[in-house]
């Protein structure tokens, strides 16, 4: 076992830090600083960034354009990045679709996709979840009927995050409505762009800003050979991709930034004559957050260690999915208490009224009650634990 | 970064488990609660010859060289049969202060029997009014000739009714409140002028009020420099932190355990209770607090030793504040769980679940560590 960090390690720490420093553009720097939400452009613009650096896609084995690094060299540059206050990148193609077509994708599609991903040149949304397959997603009912080459999809995906800014997407669909539910599911590619019959429309969050979307197929082709894995093993290839979602799944970095946030807030806070961060049972409120963040980062290290020694992934990413974001939620609970009067402020209110590193505050803590709720929801997840890990009666 | 057991480490948890399986399951501390010394000195001989009284000391003092991590390894394996025998008091406190400050005088004449099993330790440092304050010290140390004499009371102290040697935390300068002028002094148990009243705690083990009228101690028994302990004080206390983490993760294991269990095989209704989704709920939550309770433990037990104080006292806090949050969510809800007969007597979840109460108000309580975590310079740092 072996916790402490090596002078290569430290050194490696050094290295990030300053190139980060060095690399963010000045416009992305204020922002960060301010803790703002970034335009897609803007994430965007780090991403081509990162990887003229090698860096966009710290997971990825190098032979396909990762940077080669250890579990301990992500976990480092992933700190680094929460440190800066970085743009966090688009999860669907860098670790989402781009890992599984590395396990599953044939020659062709890796050559196909894999390159533009990394690139940032096509940007992936992902499309599971239909208004009648939520918590259910086994029960989703877009339809993909075989034509020559061709599937031809019809139907409706809902919770498709960031659709509006995307060049593909990936779904699952339903090519038999035999036998078990799950056997009947495919996994397609489609690109947005160029086929007919694909529209999308965002839906205005209560965070004030488009994230997810709702996506319709109408009549929409997709050639057969933008199929990953076998026809029916669509869910197969979702659990896969399940297992590679670990990282970010636990919204560890976002605690961080929540944290670190609620702290600044905190200083720049005046009650009476000093500041609310001095207050004793404000500290303290913060202090338990981050001593809880503690122990889950090296729960969240435990099992990034384990997957890099190949220990197939389990239900241990269920158990990181909940305490991860059940803090991350309550971080922005505490940047909202610090503000205190100031949290009736929008993300249009003027300087005056709102200093720039609170204004995106209740924009945020409205849109991350999405957190304990996407990706399976935390209840899902329990019952993920309570079948695969204590093999509960019935469950 | 690596969280695997070494082969040693593993050999380490295997024979620790057995022993306790074959040696000390939770029947003997049942038997041994309603003893007067609460533990056996033939017990403790058995593990000494393990080595485990040794296991943390370095090779150069006559120990095996371990890290903290292989006496928390074990002590994770005690928790889970309630193994009675004061390794916290003996081995992880008073043995690593001698190991710590020690002349090589001193560690032969205390550390070497009791490692070897055949004495015991204790470590007197709180007192009545001091709470988990480390620097509140009222019992002092005189200048007596070339000697000291001692005066003052120190409670809760564990082992501190059957100790062979008590190493006892005393003023020899400064006020009341005041980090300087903290002393460590080793006094034999059977010291004239030092009262001894046996305590029995809640969690069925001992401990004892120690009453210090003028024992004199000569020179060679002061620890370290004279006034200058506070700093081995609090790392001796951040020790015991990180034991109380790695026992009580062993009893909070044995509880989850245990309900899980229940849970499959109790039936109401036609259907074992396990089936219910809101019991499933409840129990995934206890297991998710298992799994952090569990890192929180590694990481105060590799980081105990680390060389800045800084991080060792937040790593710590972090830790044991831990066990408290997630101990508590799961020793109450598995004592819910197993429902009225959670509280007999007759069950062992409510020896577990005191045992654990009882590590989570030693060495600093939830409130006390969270305060020393938000006094960090670290804490402050937002950059």
């Amino acid at each position: 076992m072996e916790l402490a960090y090596s002078d290569d390690q430290i050194r490696f720490r050094e290295e990030v830090r300053s190139w980060i420093t060095e690399a963010l553009p000045p416009h992305i720097k204020t922002k960060a600083e301010n803790g703002q939400n970034f335009e897609q452009s803007e994430v965007m613009e780090w991403h081509k960034i990162l990887h003229q650096k090698g860096w966009v896609a710290p997971n990825w084995p190098d032979e396909v354009g990762g940077p080669g690094w250890d579990v301990t060299e992500r976990s480092i540059f992933q700190e680094e990045c929460v440190r800066a206050n970085t743009p966090g990148l688009s999860p669907f193609g860098l670790s989402m679709v781009g890992p599984l077509l590395i396990q599953y994708g044939s020659p062709e599609q890796k050559e196909r996709f894999l390159p533009k991903i990394l690139a940032g040149e096509e940007v992936w949304c992902q499309g599971y979840s239909e208004p009648n397959a939520g918590s259910d997603l086994a029960n989703l009912q877009l339809r993909a009927d075989k034509d020559g080459d061709d599937y031809i999809l019809n139907g409706q995906k809902t919770w498709t995050t960031y659709a509006q800014y995307a060049d593909w997407i990936f779904v699952l669909c339903r090519t038999s409505g035999e036998g078990k539910k799950q056997e009947g599911i495919t996994f397609l590619l489609a690109d947005i762009n160029n086929t007919e019959g694909i529209d999308v429309k965002p839906f205005l969050t209560t965070g004030g800003t488009y994230a997810f979307s709702e996506t319709w197929f109408k009549d929409a082709r997709v050639p057969q050979a933008n199929r990953v894995g076998p026809e029916g093993g669509g869910w197969t290839m979702a659990k896969a991709l399940l297992g590679h979602e670990r990282t970010g799944i636990g919204g560890i970095a976002d605690s961080a930034r929540g944290l670190k946030r609620a702290k600044q807030i905190a200083q720049q806070t005046q009650v009476g004559s000093s500041t609310l961060f001095d207050d004793a049972n404000f500290r303290n409120r913060i202090a338990r957050k981050e001593m809880r963040l503690r122990n889950i980062e090296i729960l969240n290290l435990r099992q990034l260690a384990a997957a890099q020694l190949g220990h197939a992934p389990g239900a241990e990413s269920s158990v990181l999915k909940i305490v991860g974001t059940e803090l991350q939620q309550e971080t922005d609970e505490l940047c909202m208490d610090a503000m205190g009067q100031n949290a009736l402020g929008w993300l249009d209110s003027p300087d005056e009224a709102l200093p720039p590193n609170q204004q995106a505050v209740a924009s945020q803590f409205n849109y991350n009650r999405a957190a304990t709720i996407y990706g399976g929801s935390n209840e899902i997840q329990k019952n993920i634990i309570a079948k695969q890990m204590l093999r509960m009666p019935g469950a | 970064m690596n969280f695997d057991l070494t082969e040693e480490q593993q050999m380490i948890v295997d024979q620790a488990s057995k022993f306790v399986s074959n040696e000390s399951p939770v029947e003997r501390f049942r038997r041994l609660r309603d003893t007067d010394q609460g533990w056996e000195p033939e017990m403790w001989a058995k593990m000494a010859e393990q080595g485990w009284l040794a296991i943390a000391v370095p090779e150069e003092q006559g120990g095996f060289g371990g890290t903290f991590l292989d006496m928390s390894l074990i002590l994770e394996q005690l928790g889970r049969g309630l193994v009675p025998e004061p390794v916290i008091a003996s081995a992880v406190l008073a043995g690593g202060i001698l190991s710590d400050i020690g002349t090589e005088a001193q560690r032969e004449a205390f550390l070497d029997p009791m490692i070897e099993g055949s004495t015991s330790l204790a470590f007197a440092y709180a007192e009545t009014q001091s709470r988990y304050a480390l620097g509140d010290c009222k019992t002092t140390a005189a200048k007596d000739g070339e000697g000291w004499k001692i005066s003052g009371e120190k409670v809760w102290v564990l082992n501190g009714h059957a100790a062979d040697q008590i190493i006892v935390a005393a003023r020899t300068g400064g006020g009341q409140f005041d980090d300087e002028g903290l002393s460590l002094f080793v006094v034999d148990g059977d010291a004239a002028g030092l009262e001894r009243v046996r305590v029995a705690q809640m969690d069925g083990q001992r401990s004892a009020i120690l009453r210090f009228s003028d024992v004199s101690v000569g020179a060679d028994r002061l620890l370290g420099r004279e006034g200058a302990a506070r700093a081995t004080i609090e790392l001796a206390v951040d020790r015991g932190a990180a034991a109380a983490c790695a026992e009580g993760f062993g009893c909070a294991q044995e509880l989850f355990e245990r309900t899980v269990a229940y849970l499959k095989e109790r039936e109401q209704f036609g259907v074992p209770i396990g089936s219910f989704q809101a019991l499933q709920h409840k129990v995934v939550d206890m297991y998710a607090e298992l799994e952090l309770l569990r890192s929180a433990t590694i990481l105060s037990s590799v980081q105990v030793d680390v060389e800045d104080e800084e991080t060792r006292k937040a790593e710590i806090s972090a830790a044991k504040m831990q066990l408290t949050e997630s101990g508590w969510f799961i020793q109450e809800n598995a004592i819910q769980l197993f429902g009225g007969i959670g509280v007999t007597d007759e069950q062992d979840e409510g020896l577990f679940f005191k045992r654990l109460r009882a590590l989570q108000g030693l060495f600093g309580d939830s409130d006390w560590h969270v305060d020393r975590f938000q006094g960090l310079k670290s804490f402050d740092a937002v950059d």
